[in-house]
C-alpha cells in the first residue's frame, strides 16, 4: 500500500495518493496488527475468495491467518450473531455485511442484540463490534443493492453510525470504531472506494462523533457526509462564483453528531444546507433541521433546507437513477437559492 | 454405545435434583407473587421442563456459556445465577443482576457464564456460536449451550446458526426444549419435520431426541455433548421432550392446549417422580431432600424480601448504559 520513499525529494511532493479502500484496508491491517483480538468475518472476505468482492479485505487472511479472518456463508444473521457473541467475551470482530441493504436480513441481531446488550444487562456486558458496510447509486445496481439506510441505525440507542468520505478520514474512523467499546456500523460507498486522497498517518484515529470543517465561510453552512460530502466540495466553486461564501462541514459520524461543531456554524451563517444519499423523508437532516430550529430560532436566517433523494426506491435506468441522487449542481442551486 | 453412556453418580442425581426442586420452587412462586399482586412482570412459565437444565448444567463449569431465552429462567439457575441477583431484577430493582434494566427477558450474569438471555425466538443461536467462536480461537475449553424452544427450529436464525456452527465446527450446543407449544399453536401445525432432532442431519451434526424428563437420559445426552463440544469435535442438537404445564405467558388461560394431554403430564410432573425415584434408589432420603427443599424455600423467602426491600433505580439511569460511560449524545 505504501510503497518506500526512495527519492530525495520532499515527501509532500512525492507523497503516493492512496484510495478510500486502501484506508480502509490499512486500517484494519494496523488494527490486527497492533491487537490479536481484532477479527474479521463475512462473506468471501479472506484471500481464497478474493478478499471481499470489491477486494477491501485483501491481504488480510494470507497476513494474520485464516482463523482470525474467516470467510462466512451468505447468512447475516449468524455473521452478526458470531461478531456480537465473539465481542461479549473480549475479541473485536469486525463483521461485513457485503451490502448495506442485506443488513435487513440481521436487523434482529444488529438492533435487538448489538445494540441493546449493554443497558439490558445493566452494563455488564457490551458489544465492540464493527460492522462494514457497502452501498450507493451509480452503478445502476437498482431498489436492492444501494439504499442509504443510516437513520434506521442512527434511531437505535446504542448504535454509533460513521459514514467517511475521504481516504484519511476512513483509516482514522475505522481505528476509533474498532478501539470503540460499542457498536459502531461503518458505511462505505461503492463509487468512492476508489477516490484518491491524502494517504492517512498511520496509527491516526479521527475521534467518532467529531465532525470536520472542510471549509470555512460565512454566508451558509452545508452538512454532509460520505459520498456527497463529495459532492458538496465540488460545488464550492459555482457557490463562490455566484458571491456566496459557503461553509462546509463533513459530519463524518451521523451518530452521535457532532451538535457542537454544527450549531457553532450555523449560528455563524444563519443558514443551513442538510446533503445525502438518503431519501429525504425521515432522514438524517430531518433530525439536523429539527435541532437547528430548537436551538437556534432566533439565530436562523432562513428555513433549514434538506436536500436528499426523493420519496422513491433507487430506480434502475440511468437517467432516473442520476436525477435520484443529489448531486454538486443541485447543491450549488440550493445553497445559491439559501443565500439570497 | 450404551454401555459407555454417562451415568450421573448418587452425588450428581442429588444435586440435579436439588436444582430441580430449586426450579420448581422458583417457578411456583413466581406465581403465586405475581397472582398476588406484589411483582408485576411479564412471566413465562417453564413449569414441567425443570429437568432439562438441571441435568445439563451440572455438566458445564462456571466458564462455560449459556444463551437462554424469555422461557429461560429455569436455565439461569440451573447455571446458577444467584436468587437474590434474580428477583431483585425481575422486581426491576437497582440490586437486580442488571440494574434492574432488563427484566426477566434480559437477565445477564456473566461470573456463571450468562451472557445473553434474548426475548427473540430462534436469537439465542447465533450469539452462541459467537461466544464459542471466541473459545475456539482462545483454545480455552469453554463450551456455549444454546436453549431454545421447538418453535424457534422453524425460524430462519436457526438454520444459519447450525449452518454456520457445523461449518466452523464450533464447540456448541443447541438444547431444544420441544415442549410441544410454540405460542398458542401445536407442534403439530407449525413444524414440518416428525423430530426437530432429525434437522441436524441437514447440517451434517448429530442430532438426538431425548426424554428431557428423564434426568438420566438427559444427563447423558447433554454430557455426550458437551463433552464432544468441549474435545473440538463440533456442535451437537439435542431435542429434549417435555411439556409446558401452563400457557405461554403467565395470565394466558391456555384455552388452546389438550385439556386431557396436559393432565397426563402435570401427573407425570418429572420433578416428584424423579424425586420418588432418588427415595426409592437409595440414594437419599425423605428427610434429607425434605430439608433440602425447607432450605429451598428459606433462600426464596429470603430472596423475595431483598428483591422487594431493595430500591428502584434512580431516573438517571435511563440513559446510562446506552454507549459506554461518558459519550455524549
Amino acid at each position: 500500500m505504501s510503497d518506500a520513499m526512495t527519492s530525495e525529494k520532499p515527501a509532500e511532493a512525492k507523497v503516493k495518493p492512496v484510495t478510500i479502500l486502501q484506508g480502509i484496508n490499512q486500517a484494519i491491517a494496523d488494527a490486527m496488527e497492533a491487537d490479536d483480538k481484532v477479527l474479521v468475518l463475512g462473506e468471501d472476505v479472506a484471500d481464497p475468495e478474493d478478499g471481499g468482492v470489491c477486494g477491501v479485505t485483501k491481504g488480510l487472511s494470507s497476513r494474520f491467518g485464516d482463523k482470525r479472518v474467516r470467510s462466512t456463508p451468505i447468512a447475516e444473521q449468524a455473521i452478526i450473531g458470531a461478531a456480537i457473541g465473539a465481542s461479549l467475551v473480549g475479541y473485536k470482530p469486525i463483521a461485513e455485511i457485503m451490502l448495506m441493504n442485506f443488513t435487513t436480513v440481521a436487523m434482529d441481531m444488529i438492533v435487538n442484540h448489538a445494540a441493546k446488550l449493554r443497558f439490558m444487562s445493566g452494563g455488564q456486558t457490551h458489544v465492540p463490534i464493527v460492522i462494514r458496510t457497502m452501498t450507493g447509486t451509480g452503478f445502476a445496481s437498482g431498489g436492492q443493492h444501494c439504499d442509504y439506510l443510516e437513520a434506521w441505525f442512527a434511531h437505535t440507542a446504542g448504535m454509533k453510525v460513521v459514514a467517511p468520505s475521504n481516504p484519511a478520514d476512513a483509516y482514522g474512523l475505522m481505528r476509533a470504531a474498532i478501539d470503540d467499546p460499542d457498536p459502531v456500523l461503518f458505511i462505505e460507498n461503492l463509487p468512492n472506494y476508489w477516490l484518491p486522497g491524502t494517504p492517512p498517518e498511520p496509527g491516526s484515529v479521527v475521534p467518532l462523533g467529531k465532525a470536520r470543517i472542510a471549509k470555512e465561510g460565512s454566508d451558509v453552512t452545508v452538512l454532509s457526509y460520505s459520498r456527497i460530502m463529495n459532492e458538496a466540495m465540488a460545488a464550492v466553486k459555482a457557490i463562490e462564483e455566484a458571491g456566496v461564501s459557503v461553509e462546509m462541514i463533513d459530519l463524518r459520524t451521523i451518530s452521535p453528531w457532532d451538535t457542537e461543531t454544527v450549531l457553532a456554524s450555523v449560528r455563524k451563517t444563519g443558514r443551513c444546507l442538510i446533503a445525502h444519499e438518503a431519501v429525504t423523508q425521515f432522514g438524517v437532516g430531518a433530525e439536523i433541521a429539527a435541532t437547528l430550529s430548537s436551538e437556534l430560532f432566533g439565530v436562523l436566517k432562513k428555513p433549514v433546507v434538506r436536500l436528499g433523494a426523493p420519496y422513491a426506491p433507487v430506480p434502475f435506468s440511468k437517467p432516473l437513477e442520476t436525477a435520484y441522487t443529489p448531486d454538486a449542481k443541485r447543491i450549488a442551486e440550493a445553497v445559491i437559492s439559501l443565500a439570497r | 454405545m450404551m454401555s459407555n453412556r454417562p451415568t450421573p453418580d448418587a452425588s450428581t442425581q442429588i444435586e440435579i435434583y436439588r436444582r430441580a426442586a430449586l426450579l420448581k420452587a422458583n417457578d411456583e412462586r413466581s406465581r403465586k407473587v405475581i397472582m398476588n399482586g406484589r411483582l408485576v412482570m411479564p412471566y413465562y412459565s417453564y413449569r414441567g421442563q425443570e429437568i432439562i437444565p438441571s441435568a445439563t448444567m451440572v455438566s458445564l463449569t462456571d466458564d462455560d456459556y449459556l444463551v437462554t431465552i424469555y422461557r429461560g429462567i429455569h436455565d439461569m439457575l440451573a447455571k446458577g445465577m444467584p436468587l437474590n441477583d434474580l428477583w431483585a431484577e425481575v422486581a426491576g430493582r437497582v440490586d437486580g443482576t442488571c440494574k434492574g434494566k432488563g427484566g426477566p427477558m434480559h437477565l445477564t450474569y456473566p461470573a456463571k457464564g450468562i451472557m445473553v438471555t434474548t426475548g427473540i425466538v430462534g436469537s439465542s443461536m447465533p450469539i452462541a456460536n459467537g461466544l464459542a467462536w471466541g473459545s475456539q480461537l482462545s483454545e480455552d475449553g469453554r463450551v456455549a449451550v444454546a436453549t431454545f424452544g421447538d418453535g424457534a427450529s422453524n425460524i430462519g436464525a436457526f438454520h444459519e446458526a447450525l449452518n454456520l456452527a457445523a461449518v466452523w465446527k464450533l464447540p456448541v450446543v443447541f438444547l431444544c426444549q420441544n415442549n410441544l407449544y410454540g405460542e398458542h399453536t401445536t407442534y403439530e401445525k407449525a413444524t414440518s419435520a416428525l423430530r426437530i432432532a432429525d434437522r441436524a442431519a441437514a447440517y451434517n451434526i448429530p442430532g438426538v431426541r431425548v426424554d428431557g424428563n428423564d434426568p438420566i437420559e438427559m444427563y447423558a445426552v447433554a454430557k455426550e455433548a458437551i463433552d464432544r463440544a468441549r474435545a473440538g469435535e463440533g456442535p451437537t442438537l439435542i431435542e429434549a421432550m417435555t411439556f409446558r404445564f401452563h400457557g405461554h405467558v403467565f395470565g394466558d388461560a391456555d384455552a388452546y392446549m389438550d385439556k386431557a394431554q396436559k393432565q397426563a403430564a402435570v401427573e407425570a410432573d418429572p420433578v416428584p417422580r424423579f424425586r420418588a425415584r432418588l427415595i426409592a434408589d437409595g440414594f437419599a432420603t425423605e428427610e434429607q431432600l425434605a430439608a433440602m427443599e425447607a432450605q429451598i424455600e428459606a433462600d426464596i423467602d429470603a430472596a423475595v424480601e431483598f428483591a422487594l426491600a431493595s430500591s428502584f433505580p434512580e431516573l438517571d439511569e435511563l440513559t446510562r448504559d446506552v454507549y459506554a460511560e461518558g459519550v455524549a449524545v
